[in-house]
């Protein structure tokens, strides 16, 4: 009797085994499996000749192809860039409202993208805040744009690179005047040479711009999220130890700190890499869906869907699954990779 | 190269971890900073070595002031506690990345490397990574990786604090005879204070982010400056009495106290080693303690007796040669005299 108990306590009966088992495989292969395969089947329904050229005979869809790869690889280094930003900052330093900043970072998976996109037309729209403004001279605030990100780089090159402990007030003066030495430099230069045209309007809403914002705001807690939990368990140790053994800042980065979280970052990337590409709402409603001008992948598929093109819609569906499916092999490969070496 | 730290603070939100420390380290001296967790000894050391910013206080290298240096530029060895080796490199990458990063040629490089792999015994470990070697051997790595760069000073932080006894031992020792070798000015933390006393020149006993006493290890254990450092450096009795007239009273011992003439009484505590306590059969002499033997354990190399006075219920720790343990034969229960060979009297600070 008392055995029974302990084998009991340890399993569950087969038949709630079984029952749980078959369940769970049945939604998969009903609401997964099946509409996937599904997806190939009404692709090549009119066999691959039809496939390949609803692919590439229709000018708008390979547009719709090619705005998507020029948007995915804007959006996916925007990223990089931040979520690193966020992950070293949250991770390496104690400020107040740290919590709050995790918070922050993770609030557009909890905002609907359609949402998304209307924040960005409130901003950037005919009708929004900086509407009129951009429509009259949309260009004006680029050379002081430009000149802030010289000096940003100028600053933080001469805070990795230069050393020279003895003179440390002559460092100091040199940032200083080196800052506003550039960012008058840069500013001036653009004025001058007129790099930038006034007068006109630059679109953010209904163009590439405002797809680049939209999409870069729906994937930008992937990254991040990746990357604190990695940098946290890594810790500051081995980038102090390279610091106290003469290292710069940027050997530190690339020597000790982007070995360690590599395999998160690529993690990261693949995620987000995927979610950028299948990215729907909040590009339909920053994009005006303008066929061969503002229309990505997923906007041209729901488009050949209205128009009852089953085929060609199935064809560039196709596209995205295989991506998808690209994405969940790799990620699998990389998780392997991610569990053995910690 | 002496490292001069002058009125050194530091504080985290409310918690003072320094508080105005000043200390001279002589060059090519091997000095341990020891205290209990929480007394500022590793923030000092990171201050040192440029990992922490003081809020006010003046660092030097000899007679120059690195203050403001960053870490990179103070050429400091730091070895840190969990050894923080690169963990995606080999073992000769992690012992040549001080070099690396400073541009020195490959050649040149590998040379020191083998150097010191042989003088930190790991021959033949070269190319493996730090996952595949022990504790022991991860320690002796994370030294020879800051040594590779010839640095003024080396900092060590609880350098043996992971490591089981034995492999302690034997660093220890070995830590010992390598300073003796390169006569680096090396400071390292510790809040063993066997270790401390067994590898270090000079120990600074700190609490509290205070520096309590700092002197020769035998100095130190000696004339231990307060309650705190006598306390601290091992186990110690303490009974609670009073002093006056140059005596200290204590309830069935009284000893003299030179140091008090006054006439006006007042609160001591009088501290006394176990192996300072001599246990007796008969009462020999005017000031002893009858206590009641609770307990005996013959370990190692001396004999432990726990006994509890008889007249104040005190608990009292006795250590005895074995010799003398076996000419006694105690046995739980007996009943015995503990004279104090000799005491401390100290007086708490706040009264005066």
């Amino acid at each position: 009797m008392s055995a029974d108990h302990l084998r009991r306590a340890r399993q569950d009966p087969a038949w709630v085994r079984w029952t749980l088992i078959a369940f769970v495989l049945a939604v998969v292969l009903v609401l997964i499996v099946i509409p996937v395969l599904l997806v190939f089947v009404g692709a090549f329904a009119e066999g691959v000749g039809v496939y390949w050229e609803k692919l590439v005979a229709d000018p708008d869809t390979r547009h719709a192809i090619g705005l998507t790869l020029t948007v995915v690889p804007i959006a996916l280094a925007a990223n990089v860039v931040f979520g690193i930003a966020a992950a070293w900052a949250v991770t390496r330093f104690h400020f107040p409202g740290r919590t709050v900043l995790i918070a922050l970072i993770d609030l557009p998976f909890s905002v609907s993208p359609v949402v998304a996109g209307l924040m960005f037309v409130l901003i950037f729209g005919l009708q929004g805040h900086l509407g009129p403004t951009l429509r009259e001279d949309g260009y004006a605030v680029m050379p002081w744009l430009v000149s802030i990100a010289c000096t940003l780089l100028f600053a933080v090159g001469h805070r990795l690179l230069l050393r020279g402990a003895e003179r440390p007030w002559l460092r100091h003066s040199i940032l200083l005047v080196g800052c506003a030495g550039v960012f008058a430099a840069t500013l001036f230069l653009q004025l001058a040479l007129e790099l930038w045209p006034s007068g006109k309007s630059l679109s953010v809403i209904f163009a590439t711009p405002g797809i680049v914002l939209a999409t870069s705001f729906v994937t930008v807690p992937f990254v991040a999220r990746e990357l604190i939990p990695v940098m946290n368990a890594v810790g500051a140790e081995e980038e102090l130890a390279a610091i106290s053994l003469g290292a710069n800042g940027w050997q530190m980065f690339w020597h000790v700190t982007v070995p360690n979280i590599k395999w998160g970052l690529l993690y990261g990337v693949i995620s987000c890499n995927a979610r950028a590409i299948g990215e729907f709402g909040a590009v339909y409603v920053v994009s005006g869906h303008i066929a061969g001008e503002t229309d990505t992948m997923p906007l041209r598929i729901e488009k050949l869907f209205q128009e009852y093109d089953m085929t060609g819609s199935f064809a560039v569906a196709s596209l995205l699954t295989l991506v998808a499916i690209v994405t969940l092999l790799a990620k699998a490969q990389l998780e392997r990779h991610i569990e053995r070496k910690p | 190269m002496s490292i001069v730290v002058e009125h050194v603070s530091k504080r985290f939100g409310s918690f003072v971890a320094v508080d105005d420390v000043s200390l001279e380290i002589p060059g090519g001296t091997l000095v341990a900073l020891l205290g209990p967790s929480g007394s500022g000894k590793t923030t000092l050391l990171r201050i040192i070595a440029g990992l922490e910013i003081a809020d006010a206080g003046r660092v030097c290298h000899e007679h120059e002031d690195i203050t403001h240096y960053p870490a990179r530029d103070r050429r400091v060895g730091f070895v840190f506690q969990h050894y923080a080796l690169f963990r995606h490199m080999t073992i000769e990458e992690n012992i040549g990345y001080g070099l690396r990063v400073r541009g020195v040629s490959k050649k040149v490089r590998a040379a020191r490397v083998d150097e010191l792999l042989r003088l930190s015994r790991l021959e033949g470990l070269g190319k493996r990574y730090p996952a595949q070697l022990s504790g022991g051997q991860r320690q002796r790595v994370a030294l020879a990786r800051a040594l590779a760069a010839e640095p003024r000073v080396l900092l060590l932080d609880e350098p043996f604090g992971a490591l089981d006894a034995k492999v302690r031992q034997e660093l220890r020792q070995w830590l010992r005879r390598l300073h003796e070798d390169i006569q680096v000015t090396s400071v390292f933390v510790t809040h063993d204070q066997e270790e401390a006393f067994e590898v270090a020149d000079h120990v600074v006993v700190m609490n509290a982010g205070r520096i309590e006493q700092i002197g020769k290890p035998a100095e130190v254990f000696e004339h231990p400056a307060n309650a705190f450092v006598m306390d601290f450096l091992g186990n110690v009795n303490v009974f609670q009495g009073r002093v006056e007239r140059g005596r200290a009273v204590l309830p069935g011992l009284e000893v003299s106290y030179p140091e008090y003439p006054h006439a006006e009484s007042r609160d001591a505590a009088v501290y006394v080693r176990p192996h300072e306590l001599e246990i007796e059969r008969r009462k020999t002499s005017e000031s002893s303690i009858a206590a009641r033997v609770l307990h005996v354990s013959p370990t190692g190399s001396r004999a432990k007796i726990e006994l509890q006075a008889i007249e104040s219920d005190q608990l009292i720790n006795v250590e005895l040669s074995l010799e003398r343990h076996a000419e006694l034969q105690l046995a739980c229960g007996d009943e015995v005299h503990v004279s104090p060979r000799r005491v401390r009297v100290f007086m708490p600070s706040y009264q005066i």
